[in-house]
């Protein structure tokens, strides 16, 4: 087993809710006072939301995990789960209320790209200053000053002080000298998304070149699932300050989506208004399922679906769209059906259509279902639009094993030799 | 799920809730030399960019002041110059040129380091690097116009060595320069962080430190000389570990004046003091003070 380069064991971080750190001597005098004569907080803001004393927020909630030495772990959950919080206690920034974190070596945080820049100076002596400032001696900086304003693609400009920079040169600069940091454990948050596509391309393949190849442990907070599964060998998703995954990527990304629901083959939109994406006025979608389905799975080149609907007046032509997107919510494609309401022209009504995906590969896919006419000029009007049960396709073609995330999820048919 | 294991491993750093008292990272500031030196750069690289005179205007400033002082208290008030009875004749400009870069270099410094996490806090809050660096880089900084001042103060004691009529002498007290100047750091820098590290919770103490000084300058003798403090107040007078800096200062420039030897260890006692207890309040509060500003 290899090294274990960090732990963190039963951390908690406790908040104060209210105003803190706005407060002034006086106003905590004077509320010393009233409390002393048993009279209301006089500084208190008129109809403000009132917190008793020592009303809190756990921020972090008794979070556990050990990484070892070249790992890559994902850290991943909704906004206010304590990703942030966690890193800027791993990173020295603020203390752990309780809690121990044990750190085996030096740790590099780039929860922002460069910090410390200062305008006046050269682009030469930033990457100086920011170096230090991240815990480089000046010699380590002297013999990888090369690499990094190679990395950094401005190497034309490196004398020039940095308030004259362009904002997509300044980032590269910065991220540059993170980059070449020399700590064993490297902190990220959603930094990569600097400057353009080719840098950012570059940008992750460094950092994949760091770990793998110098076996630097790097913790990585993102938004962006697709960048998770290009970094990250493991994921920990938070949720309300505990960690409630810590395993495979994919297994991961999908507990963060939200996707472990089972039974969802088959949608009642009177039962769950939440799935409604569009507010359809004159039709609505009562129902959707997926027939034809052994065990929750479905054979790709056939899949049937079955929707009802109900209308306010009679609508001519009903047609029908089927989007398929991954769970991170990349669109894959979409199918029409027309005129399934095969001219009955009735206010409710119900159809099965059928669809031969046979192109798309195996996996879990979240759909859309939407209900539209089209009128003789070929532009569309929208009846409504809802999202549809999850598909799981299984079986297809098993002649080799298709690797979605770099070739895509859609399987062209075979070429042939003319 | 993982398990955690029970494996504690030898960890190099350890991040728990508790804080020893005298924890105080003094070794880790140390490893951080090389970002104080760099911090010194920008800070007076930054502070003349763009400035026709550049670091000129370290001069201009205490030169007026001095004037001024020179005018008003020595000729208008008729102050004494004197701090120890006799008739040493002193030049008056010397004499208040002397206080004034003292002082100067004094309330400049507290004033810088006492706002040490608010002006930070930007950087602060995105990388950890011993906060002590930042008061420390301050410091150094302001020494860099302190020995501007300094050049500028010998060319004119020596103007006045050479055309003669005084009894200013070059003696090996000069010698005490460095000490005075330790001391100058180590008083301006205790009270700074004192200062920073309350402030982040209350900032009226921002808005007391430039009145504060205001007040304090009167009870240095930069406008006086120490013959005018009555002999009862002595003591107490003495205790302000920025008046005997000043004494020192020109006893050692000079060759002659106040000194006394139990005055000074005190003035060193109680800086020394100031400056513990700056150091602890300081590394108490910069574990969670992103919490709190």
């Amino acid at each position: 087993m290899e090294e274990l380069m960090l732990k963190i064991d039963n951390v908690s971080k406790l908040y104060k809710l209210g105003q803190i750190g706005r407060t002034t001597l006086r106003d905590e005098l004077q509320r010393f006072s009233a409390r002393l004569h048993g009279r209301e907080d006089p500084t208190k803001k008129i109809g403000a939301k009132t917190y008793k004393i020592g009303e809190t927020f756990l921020a972090l909630d008794g979070v556990s995990f050990e990484v070892r030495k070249g790992e890559r772990v994902g850290i991943i959950g909704h906004n206010g789960a304590g990703k942030s919080t966690l890193l800027k206690l791993i990173s020295r920034i603020t203390a752990p209320t309780a809690g121990m974190i044990g750190l085996n070596g030096r740790v590099a945080s780039m929860l922002e790209v460069g910090t410390g820049f200062h305008g006046e100076l050269t682009g030469r002596e930033n990457v100086y200053l920011n170096g230090a400032i991240m815990g480089m001696t000046k010699r380590e900086i002297d013999d990888k000053i090369e690499d990094i304003i190679e990395f950094s693609e401005v190497r034309q400009f490196i004398d020039t002080p940095v308030k004259r920079y362009s904002s997509g040169m300044y980032v590269k600069l910065a991220f540059s000298v993170a980059a070449h940091l020399d700590a064993e454990i490297m902190i990220m948050d959603e930094i990569l998304a600097v400057g353009d596509m080719a840098f950012q391309k570059k940008c992750l393949e460094k950092m994949n070149d760091v770990s793998k190849n110098e076996g630097r442990t790097v913790l990585y907070v993102s938004h962006n699932m697709n960048t998770i599964r290009e970094l990250c060998d493991r994921v920990i998703v938070l949720d309300h300050g505990k960690v409630v995954f810590d395993g495979s990527v994919e297994d991961g990304i999908e507990v963060y989506s939200g996707q472990r629901k089972e039974g969802s083959w088959r949608v009642d939109y009177k039962l769950a208004p939440e799935l409604r994406l569009w507010n359809g006025r004159i039709t609505r979608m009562r129902s959707a399922e997926f027939l034809n389905q052994s065990c929750c799975q479905t054979e790709p080149d056939r899949i049937r679906l079955k929707v009802c609907w109900e209308s306010d007046t009679v609508v001519k032509d009903i047609c029908l769209r089927l989007e398929f997107s991954k769970s991170d919510g990349t669109k894959i494609g979409a199918a029409c059906g027309f005129g399934i309401d095969k001219g009955e022209h009735r206010q409710n009504g119900e159809a099965t259509v059928v669809l031969d995906a046979s192109s798309l590969v195996s996996g879990r896919y979240e759909t859309i279902i939407n209900l539209f006419t089209v009128n003789e000029f070929g532009s569309h009007k929208n009846l409504d639009c809802v999202r549809g049960p999850d598909i799981e396709l299984v079986g297809g073609r098993s002649d080799i094993v298709w690797n979605a995330r770099k070739w895509g999820s859609v399987r062209f048919p075979d070429m042939v030799t003319e | 799920m993982r398990k955690t294991t029970n494996e504690t491993g030898s960890f190099k750093t350890i991040i728990t809730a508790e804080h020893r008292l005298l924890d105080l990272h003094l070794r880790e500031t140390f490893q951080y030399r090389d970002l104080i030196f760099l911090f010194v750069k920008r800070n007076f690289t930054s502070l003349y960019k763009q400035t026709i005179l550049g670091p000129l205007w370290a001069i201009i400033q205490p030169l007026l002041t001095t004037v001024v002082f020179t005018v008003i208290f020595g000729n208008l008030a008729k102050l004494t110059t004197a701090d120890i009875p006799g008739d040493h004749a002193v030049p008056g400009f010397l004499f208040y040129m002397a206080g004034n870069i003292c002082w100067s270099y004094f309330s400049s410094t507290l004033q810088a380091t006492s706002n040490t996490f608010v002006v930070n806090r930007g950087t602060m809050g995105k990388v950890y690097y011993p906060r002590l660096v930042s008061p420390i880089a301050t410091a150094f900084s302001n020494l860099i116009s302190f020995g501007i001042q300094l050049v500028m103060f010998f060319t004119i004691w020596a103007i006045y060595y050479f055309t003669g009529g005084t009894s200013i002498r070059l003696t090996p007290l000069l010698l005490m320069l460095p000490l005075l100047v330790l001391q100058m750091i180590v008083v301006s820098v205790g009270v700074g962080i004192i200062v920073s590290s309350v402030t982040t919770k209350y900032r009226d103490l921002a808005m007391l430190v430039g009145f504060g000084l205001q007040l304090w300058h009167y009870a240095c003798p930069v406008a006086y000389g120490l013959q005018l403090v009555p002999e009862k107040w002595k003591t107490l007078y003495m205790l302000n570990p920025v008046t005997p800096i000043i004494t020192t200062f020109r006893y050692s420039a000079f060759g002659f004046g106040y000194f006394d030897i139990r005055d000074y260890l005190v003035s060193w006692a109680v800086s020394l003091a100031v400056f513990f207890i700056g150091l602890v309040l300081f590394s108490r509060i910069e574990r969670t003070f992103m919490d709190t500003i």
